[in-house]
């Protein structure tokens, strides 16, 4: 298996700050890579570390075969990024941001004329490409910004929480232009907050505080889950989980509607039976599959700490 | 009504963000405090030391040498050595290396005998000017009937000749006007505040609107993004040149230059040693605000110290040793020395290298300063 990117021990500090703690990475060529986490956890400081852009505290880091951050210039050939802010050019138009791009990318001056031609018909802004950036909606500058960013047909492809700004529609459409792109062979990292988004994703890292909690793809963190999951309805729901989570069992629960999503510790080897003959006849309880987020919930957090064989305190 | 708990609640945020922007906060003591310094000790309209040349056509008179000796001791000319023929006296000042000439004729010692007799009243000697700058003039000018030892009168029908002891000549500007001397200099104030204010708003610009997270992670090379903001505002620096220059000629009778390719060279050179020192901001300012602030504490100095409005040798060494490090300082001579006497820049070496030096070194650290990194 051919490694776009691999990484040993990268970390950085800012200050006493620890943004990244000892980060292990190894992503094929090709693969849609997410990284899953909350604000702050060193998604972005990871990204701008791989792209040369920040100088690593430690670590060794090997991307498309080059190491950084000594050899940052001979990367930014062949890679593309899209930062989490739009980054383009508001006052210039679709087709002059575009050009721009282009220009900057060296691309040969009949080669730029029908590549950028590609691109707007590509991502659906043929209509748009006399309108300023500046006057776009999300969804269009999300589309321009990657029809820049992957204008010289990059090996590999940054993308720093692209959808934030964007509605459900958009997101699914934008999300199919990227199964194109790594179709064709582009490798794609891209970070995220939201779930769904990560599901899609090949493989993921869950981060958290700067440290890598779990990886694989969607379906092995599943599978490889510490607890299993419940879903349960019955009378005063709020009241119910606050006792719930005072059995040392429950893992979390949480309150979805009419329902609390229950997470059960492997450990306490619970049936559905056990479960239910614990709650009570006013209850009605059904094991359920488990999602993207109880494998966040249960990675992260209390769940996580405990999990560790202590000594894991800061040193 | 107006609410004071939300006037304070503006206030108190006012205060927060200003105590947080050190350059701002910076600024609101440095401008005060380092200009008054700087031009409370510069700004003398008090002329002295006048840097002058000696013609003497005695043949070695010593009376003429006293004569000289007893003007320069008046502290208000300062002869930079001898010249031997009136033609290299007026290329030196041509070039600008002294702003006047003391002619003293062959038969001065009969113009002396004569004017302490009571025979004739004659002029001793003649002083050329720099009428270009009309305050030099008016130093020169003063020195007409300064009383001298050697002139003193042995016979009571002596008496020196109402014109003074000395003829005057103006050269450049025989009016004298002031308009004249402004123009020219008013250039290079005019460029220094465009042509720093464009440029030093250019990659803080980049910075501030989120667009410079994108581009250094593209190829590109720093001096090729340095070298790519500067080239159109070459254009818009020689537009306003025209403009200044035609309207000049137009309502003040400023002479346009006969040297027009030394004007464009030299105009070109500050130009691009303007927009050097507006990038050497950029990549500094944290933001557009404090990029203009930073533009405003060197246009000052180069409004009040680079000769534009004071005489330059009316200055104490410090301020001259600071106005040496303004590009404006060396403009403004090579722009009054252009246009006003007709000077071709081969003459002006000395402050055509020192831009040419601006350029290479502003730029040289501007682009060491620029990172494609964000530590």
């Amino acid at each position: 298996m051919q490694l776009a990117i691999d990484v040993q021990g990268m970390s950085r500090r800012f200050g006493d700050y620890l943004a990244v703690n000892q980060l292990d990475l190894q992503i094929p060529v090709g693969c849609i890579y997410g990284f899953l986490g909350p604000n702050g956890c060193g998604k972005s400081t990871s990204i701008r570390m791989l792209t040369g852009l920040l100088t690593p505290t430690a670590g060794q880091i090997e991307v498309l075969g080059l190491q950084l951050p000594q050899q940052a210039e001979a990367l930014r050939q062949q890679i593309g990024y899209m930062t989490q802010k739009f980054s383009l050019y508001d006052n210039l138009t679709v087709l002059e941001n575009l050009e721009f791009v282009a220009g900057i990318y060296q691309l040969k001056r009949a080669e730029r004329k029908s590549r950028v031609a590609e691109l707007l018909n590509l991502y659906q802004l043929q209509e748009k490409q006399k309108v300023r950036a500046g006057s776009l909606s999300g969804g269009q500058k999300q589309r321009l910004a990657l029809a820049a960013a992957t204008i010289h047909r990059p090996a590999l492809l940054f993308l720093d929480e692209p959808t934030s700004a964007v509605d459900p529609e958009n997101r699914r459409e934008f999300w199919e232009r990227l199964f194109d792109l790594s179709d064709a062979g582009t490798t794609i990292l891209v970070s995220t907050h939201y779930m769904d988004e990560a599901e899609r994703c090949h493989r993921l890292a869950i981060l958290e505080q700067g440290e890598k909690r779990a990886d694989g793809s969607p379906d092995a963190l599943m599978a490889r889950m510490n607890a299993d999951v419940f879903e349960i309805s019955g009378p005063d729901l709020r009241e119910t989980r606050r006792q719930l989570l005072s059995w040392p069992e429950v893992l979390s629960a949480a309150q979805l509607g009419q329902r609390l999503r229950l997470l059960l510790r492997k450990t306490a080897r619970w049936s559905l039976a056990d479960l239910s003959a614990r709650l009570g006849p006013a209850y009605s309880c059904e094991p359920v599959r488990p999602s993207l987020e109880d494998v966040f919930v249960a990675n992260t957090g209390a769940a996580y700490a405990e999990s560790q064989p202590h000594s894991r305190d800061i040193p | 009504m107006l609410s004071l708990s939300r006037i304070h609640a503006i206030f108190h945020k006012e205060l927060l963000q200003l105590s947080r922007d050190r350059i701002t906060f910076a600024m609101i003591v440095m401008i005060p405090l380092v200009q008054l310094m700087l031009f409370g000790y510069a700004i003398n309209t008090d002329v002295r030391q006048v840097p002058a040349a000696l013609v003497d056509l005695t043949g070695g008179s010593s009376t003429a040498r006293q004569l000289a000796g007893d003007l320069q001791a008046s502290q208000a000319v300062h002869f930079q050595g001898d010249f031997s023929s009136l033609q290299s006296a007026t290329a030196a000042m041509t070039a600008g290396d002294i702003n006047a000439i003391l002619v003293i004729p062959a038969d001065f010692e009969r113009r002396l005998d004569d004017l302490r007799l009571g025979l004739q009243q004659r002029p001793l000697a003649q002083w050329i000017t720099d009428g270009s700058d009309p305050m030099l003039g008016n130093a020169i000018a003063a020195m007409r009937q300064m009383p001298l030892p050697q002139t003193a009168p042995v016979h009571r029908e002596a008496a020196v000749p109402p014109s003074g002891l000395f003829e005057l000549v103006n050269y450049y500007n025989p009016q004298r006007r002031s308009a004249v001397n402004i123009v020219p200099g008013l250039i290079a104030v005019i460029l220094t505040m465009t042509m720093i204010l464009f440029t030093s708003a250019a990659i803080v610009r980049e910075r501030e609107q989120g667009n410079m997270e994108f581009l250094i992670n593209t190829p590109i090379r720093p001096l090729e993004l340095m070298i790519g903001k500067i080239l159109p505002y070459i254009a818009i620096g020689l537009i306003q040149v025209a403009i200044i220059l035609g309207l000049g000629h137009g309502l003040f009778a400023v002479p346009l230059p006969a040297q027009w390719f030394s004007l464009w060279l030299v105009t070109l050179l500050f130009i691009l040693a303007s927009l050097t020192l507006g990038l050497l901001i950029s990549t500094r300012a944290q933001t557009q605000l404090q990029a203009m602030q930073l533009t405003v504490f060197i246009l000052l100095p180069s409004i009040l110290l680079s000769g534009f409005m004071f005489p330059y040798v009316a200055m104490p060494k410090p301020a001259q040793y600071i106005a040496e490090l303004l590009p404006a300082t060396h403009y403004v001579r090579l722009v009054r020395a252009v246009v006003l006497r007709d000077a071709h820049w081969t003459v002006l070496t000395t402050d055509v290298l020192v831009l040419v030096a601006f350029t290479v070194i502003g730029m040289t650290l501007a682009t060491l300063q620029f990172r494609k990194r964000l530590d």
